[in-house]
C-alpha cells in the first residue's frame, strides 16, 4: 500500500478521525432528540468562547499534558503504562505531604518542593511494576492496572486515618497553608489582562509546557532517550548493542510515573488546595487517549491535551445549559478515543486509498 | 514467441509450453516490481530464474501462485489462458509451490501434513489411507522416500523439504516452483535435491527454480531467465552460458566472482577461546566446548549448516548471551558471563560485531540511517555534544561520509533503515562496525540477502581489514564464501568444531562431510574412497 506523505500522516489522519467522531456524535444527539448544532455551539461557547471558558479548558489540558507525556515516555520504551491514574493519585499524596509539612514562606519554594514530592511519589508507585516487569517478566499492563486499585484504596486509608484533621467529616486533608497556594492565571501579571475573573488554570500550565519540551529533548536529543527508543523498537537489537533492558525498563517507568505524579501540582496544589479522594478524576486514563492521539510526540500530546480539555469543559457546559445529559460528554470522548486511537488504521487506509487515486490520476495525466 | 521456443530446444515448437507469461506487469505504488515480463517454460524442463534481491523474482512467482494480481498481462498454463486470482486456482491449474520457509505443522506427522487442506470426507482416516497409498507410489516413482508416520519436528531439514515437494505432488502439481530451496541445506542435501528434481523432470514434471546462487543454476537447470530491476533481461540455455555472463546480466556490469587476496600474514593471537559452552533458554547445550584461536591479519571462517552452534558462538563472543569457558582478547580475559559480558563492554574492548540477522539485531528498522550508525556506539565520545546531549549533527555528517565511502544508495542519512535494500542495509551495518577499526571483527552471514554487486564490495572491505592486521571471525552458511574468504576454516557440527582445514587443501566435499558430522579421520577416509 502506498504510504501517506508525512504532513498528511500528522495532520489529516487525526483531523479526519475527529470528523468521523463528530459525525457519529451528531447522529447520537439526533437520535436522543437533541440538536447537534446547538450542542456544538454550547460546547464551543462554553469552552473557548470566553477567557473564563479557556481558564477551565487550559486547566484540564494541563493535567492531560502531564499524563499524556507519562504514557508517551513509557510507550517509547515499548511499555504500556496504564497506571497513570494511580501514579497521579500517589503524586497527590506527595504534594499534600510536602505542602502540609512546613509553613512555606513563598509559593515558588513550595512549588519546587511539591513538584519534587509529586514526581518522587509517582515514580515510586511506578517503580514496583517496573521492577516486576524488568526482573520477573510480569506484564506491565496487568501490574499497573492493579496498582491503580491499590493506590485508590491506599489513598482512602491515608485520607481517613492519617491526614484527615480531627473533627472533619469528609475524607480529605487539611487546607494547605497560604504559602503553598499557587497563583492562578488571573493572578499572574500579563495573564491577568486576559483572565479577569478567577480561573482554575494556574502556573502549573507553564510547567506542563516546559515538561513537553524536556521530554522531547530527552527522547530525541540525549543518549538516554536514544537508548529508550532503541529498546522500545527492538529488545533483541538493544541486547546486541549492549543496552541493559532492566535498566532502561526501570528508568523509563520512573520517568513516566514521575510525570504522571506531577499532574497533581495542577489539581491538588493549584486548584483544590487540599488532597481529596480520587483527586485525579480519571485524567490518568485520559492520558492514554491523549498520547495515542498525539502520536506519542510531546508536541502532539500538547495539542491533543487541548482538544480533550475542550471536550471536558465543553461537556460540562452541556450539562449546565442544555437538557443533554452530562453522560453525553463521556459518549463524545469515547468516540474521539475510538476513532483517533483504536480506529486509526481504518482512517489511515482510507486516506491512503484516496491519495493513491490522486497519484494514479496524476500519473495518467503525466503519461 | 515462436522464435524463443526455437532457441529453447528441448521440445519442438508445436508443443505448448507448460507455463507462459505474457506481458506481466505489477507495480507497488511508484515501484515497478515487474515490467512487461515474458517467459515461456517448455514442459519437462528445469527452468532457473535468477536475479538479485529486489529484481522481482518473488513478485513474479507470487503472481503465478495467486498471491498478487498482475496489473496487466496474461498467464497461460498448458497453452490455455488461465487467470490465477488465488492460490486455490493455482493448485487447480497444477502449480505447486515449495516455499523458502516451510509451511509445515511441526507436531503433525508427515501424512497429516500432506493431507492438510486436502482432506476429503468427514472422517480423517479415509484421506489418510488414500494419502498413504499415493505416498507409496510417489516414493517409488520419484525416489522421494519419507517415513509417513514420522513427526515433522523429528525430520532433518532436507527431509522436511521433501515433504513440501510431496505435498505439491499429492495435489497433482505438474509445475513445481521452488523458492531458494538450498538456503537451508548442506551441499550433500542440495545435491540430493537436484537429483530428485532431475527425476521429476524426467517423469515429465516442469520445475521452476528461483535462486540467487549461480552455481546451482549451472548445475541443475536446462534454461535460465535472468531478471534485473523488474525486467526480464535474458533467457538462455544453461549449457550455452557461463556464471560470469549470468552475473553480468544480473548486475548490469562486469563482476569479479573470485575474491582477490594475497596470502595472509598472521601476527600475534588476538582471540583465544577455550572450552566455550552455551546453553539456550531450555537448558540445551548449543555450544559444547569450542576452542579456537584467531591471529591478527587472519580470517577464520566457520563453516556449517545453520543451527549447529555458529549463532551461539557469535552471540557469546559478542556479549549477547551468557557462556562458560575461557576467552582471552589480546591476552586479557574477556568476561563470558556477569559484569562485562555485554555488547557495550565488548565494543569498548575493541570487538565489533556484524550480526547474522541485521533486521532483528544489527539495525533498528524504524530508525533513520544516521541513528543506526550510532547504534551500539551511542556512548562513543565522538557522538557527544556535552555530558547530556548527543551530537546529532556530527552523527549525520559521519553517516554521510560513511554512505559515500560504502556507496550506500540512496545516500540519505535521514531515510529510515527499512527503506533501504538488503545490500544497502548490510553496507550500513558493515560500515558502522568496520569503521570503528576494531581489533576483532565478528561477522555472521555477511552477504545473506545481499546482491552480487554489494557482495563484491563487502568482501573487499573484509580482506582490506584483514590486511590492516585485524582478526576476523567469519560465520557463513555459504560454503563458497567461506572457501574464498577464509585463511583457515573451522567446521562446526552440533555445537562442536569437527576440524580445522586449510582452504587451499580441502574441497567442498570434505567440508560437506565434516558439516554432516563425520569426524576428521572419517571424512578424510571417505574423501579418498570417493576419489
Amino acid at each position: 500500500m502506498d504510504r501517506l506523505p508525512r504532513w498528511a500522516d500528522l495532520t489529516l489522519v487525526p483531523l479526519v478521525s475527529l470528523l468521523f467522531a463528530a459525525i457519529i456524535s451528531a447522529l447520537v444527539l439526533l437520535a436522543i432528540g437533541q440538536s447537534p448544532t446547538e450542542a456544538l455551539k454550547v460546547m464551543v461557547d462554553g469552552a473557548l468562547g470566553s477567557p473564563y471558558g479557556w481558564g477551565y479548558t487550559l486547566y484540564y489540558a494541563t493535567s492531560f499534558i502531564f499524563t499524556g507525556l507519562a504514557v508517551t515516555v513509557a510507550f517509547h520504551a515499548g511499555l504500556f503504562n496504564i497506571g497513570g491514574e494511580g501514579q497521579a493519585q500517589l503524586g497527590g499524596l506527595g504534594v499534600a505531604l510536602v505542602c502540609l509539612s512546613l509553613p512555606w514562606p513563598h509559593w515558588t519554594v513550595a512549588l519546587l518542593a511539591a513538584t519534587c514530592g509529586a514526581a518522587l511519589f509517582g515514580a515510586a508507585w511506578a517503580a514496583i511494576p517496573a521492577y516486576l516487569q524488568a526482573k520477573r517478566g510480569s506484564h506491565i499492563v496487568i501490574t499497573t492496572i492493579m496498582f491503580n486499585y491499590i493506590a485508590a484504596a491506599l489513598l482512602v486509608f491515608v485520607l481517613v486515618d492519617v491526614l484527615r484533621p480531627t473533627g472533619q467529616m469528609d475524607p480529605a486533608s487539611a487546607r494547605f497553608p497560604v504559602g503553598a497556594q499557587l497563583p492562578a492565571l488571573n493572578d499572574i501579571p500579563g495573564f491577568n489582562l486576559i483572565f479577569q475573573r478567577p480561573v482554575p488554570a494556574n502556573v502549573t500550565l507553564l510547567i506542563a509546557l516546559a515538561m513537553a519540551v524536556v521530554v522531547w529533548a530527552l527522547l530525541w536529543r540525549t543518549r538516554l532517550g536514544y537508548q529508550i527508543r532503541a529498546f522500545g523498537k527492538s529488545e533483541a537489537a538493544a541486547k546486541y548493542a549492549g543496552i541493559n533492558p532492566v535498566r532502561i525498563t526501570i528508568i523509563a517507568m520512573l520517568i513516566s510515573g514521575g510525570l504522571a505524579g506531577m499532574m497533581s501540582i495542577n489539581n491538588v496544589m493549584g486548584e483544590a488546595e487540599r488532597l481529596l479522594q480520587n483527586s485525579s478524576e480519571g485524567a490518568g486514563f485520559i492520558g492514554i487517549a491523549v498520547a495515542l492521539m498525539g502520536r506519542n510526540h510531546p508536541f502532539g500530546v500538547v495539542l491533543a491535551a487541548l482538544l480533550f480539555g475542550f471536550l471536558y469543559q465543553g461537556g460540562a457546559e452541556l450539562g449546565l445549559w442544555t437538557s443533554i445529559p452530562i453522560e453525553m460528554r463521556i459518549v463524545v470522548q469515547g468516540l474521539v478515543i475510538l476513532f483517533t486511537g483504536a480506529l486509526d488504521m481504518m482512517v489511515r487506509m482510507l486516506l491512503e486509498r484516496v491519495f493513491g487515486l490522486f497519484r494514479s490520476a496524476k500519473a495518467v495525466r503525466a503519461g | 514467441m515462436a522464435a524463443l521456443a526455437d532457441t529453447l530446444g528441448r521440445q519442438e515448437t508445436a508443443a505448448p509450453f507448460a507455463i507462459e507469461l505474457r506481458g506481466i506487469s505489477k507495480a507497488f505504488g511508484p515501484v515497478q516490481a515487474n515490467k512487461d515480463i515474458n517467459i515461456a517454460v517448455p514442459k519437462g524442463t528445469i527452468h532457473g530464474i535468477i536475479g538479485e534481491n529486489g529484481a522481482g523474482k518473488s513478485t513474479l512467482m507470487s503472481i503465478l501462485y495467486g498471491f498478487y494480481k498482475a496489473d496487466s498481462g496474461q498467464i497461460l498454463v498448458g497453452g490455455h489462458p488461465t487467470p490465477i486470482p488465488d492460490s486455490q486456482s493455482a493448485i487447480r491449474a497444477g502449480i505447486g509451490m515449495v516455499f523458502q520457509h516451510f509451511k509445515l505443522v511441526q507436531n503433525f506427522t508427515v501424512l497429516e501434513n500432506i493431507v492438510l487442506g486436502a482432506e476429503e470426507g468427514a472422517l480423517l482416516n479415509t484421506s489418510l489411507g488414500k494419502a498413504r497409498q499415493v505416498l507409496k507410489s510417489l516414493a517409488q516413482e520419484y525416489g522421494l522416500n519419507v517415513d509417513p508416520d514420522a513427526l515433522i519436528e523429528d525430520l532433518s531439514v532436507g527431509h522436511q523439504q521433501r515433504v513440501e515437494i510431496l505435498k505439491a505432488l499429492y495435489r497433482q502439481a505438474d509445475i513445481l516452483i521452488l523458492d531458494e530451496p538450498t538456503g537451508v541445506l548442506t551441499p550433500d542435501e542440495a545435491d540430493h535435491l537436484f537429483r530428485i528434481l532431475r527425476g521429476l523432470r524426467d517423469q515429465g514434471k516442469t520445475i521452476i527454480l528461483i535462486t540467487h546462487k549461480l552455481r546451482e543454476i549451472m548445475e541443475a537447470t536446462d534454461n535460465v531467465s535472468v531478471m534485473r530491476r523488474g525486467t526480464m533481461v535474458a533467457t538462455v540455455k544453461t549449457s550455452e552460458t557461463s556464471p560470469e555472463q549470468l552475473a553480468e546480466l544480473m548486475v548490469g556490469r562486469k563482476v569479479l566472482l573470485e575474491v582477490q587476496k594475497t596470502p595472509p600474514v598472521p601476527g600475534k593471537v588476538v582471540l583465544s577461546v577455550e572450552n566455550l559452552r552455551v546453553r539456550d533458554e531450555d537448558g540445551v547445550e548449543r555450544l559444547r566446548g569450542v576452542s579456537l584461536e584467531i591471529r591478527a591479519g587472519e580470517i577464520l571462517g566457520i563453516a556449517g549448516v545453520a543451527g549447529n552452534g555458529q549463532s551461539e558462538l557469535l552471540a557469546a563472543l559478542g556479549g549477547m548471551v551468557k557462556a562458560s569457558g575461557v576467552a582471552l582478547l589480546n591476552g586479557a580475559p574477556l568476561p563470558l558471563a556477569g559484569p562485562g559480558a555485554d555488547g557495550q563492554s565488548r565494543r569498548e574492548a575493541g570487538v565489533a560485531h556484524v550480526p547474522e540477522d541485521r533486521h532483528h539485531h544489527g539495525l533498528i528498522l524504524d530508525f533513520a540511517a544516521w541513528e543506526n550508525v550510532a547504534f551500539g556506539y551511542h556512548n562513543d565520545p565522538k557522538y557527544q555534544k556535552s555530558a547530556l546531549f548527543m551530537d546529532n549533527a556530527a552523527l549525520r555528517a559521519d553517516t554521510e561520509r560513511k554512505m559515500a565511502t560504502y556507496d550506500v544508495r540512496p545516500p540519505i542519512p535521514t531515510l529510515e533503515a527499512k527503506n533501504f535494500s538488503g545490500g544497502n542495509q548490510q553496507k550500513i551495518v558493515v560500515a558502522r562496525e568496520v569503521e570503528q577499526n576494531p581489533d576483532l571483527l565478528l561477522i555472521g552471514q555477511p552477504t545473506r540477502g545481499v546482491d552480487i554487486g554489494a557482495i563484491e564490495f563487502i568482501h573487499k572491505q573484509l580482506v582490506a581489514l584483514r590486511d590492516a592486521g585485524k582478526a576476523i571471525l567469519l560465520v557463513s552458511v555459504e560454503l563458497d564464501e567461506i572457501m574464498s574468504l577464509s585463511d583457515r576454516i573451522a567446521v562446526m557440527f552440533d555445537g562442536q568444531i569437527m576440524g580445522m582445514r586449510d582452504p587451499a587443501r580441502t574441497d567442498e566435499r570434505e567440508l560437506g562431510l565434516l558439516m554432516a558430522g563425520m569426524t576428521g579421520e572419517n571424512a578424510g577416509a571417505m574423501k579418498k574412497e570417493a576419489h
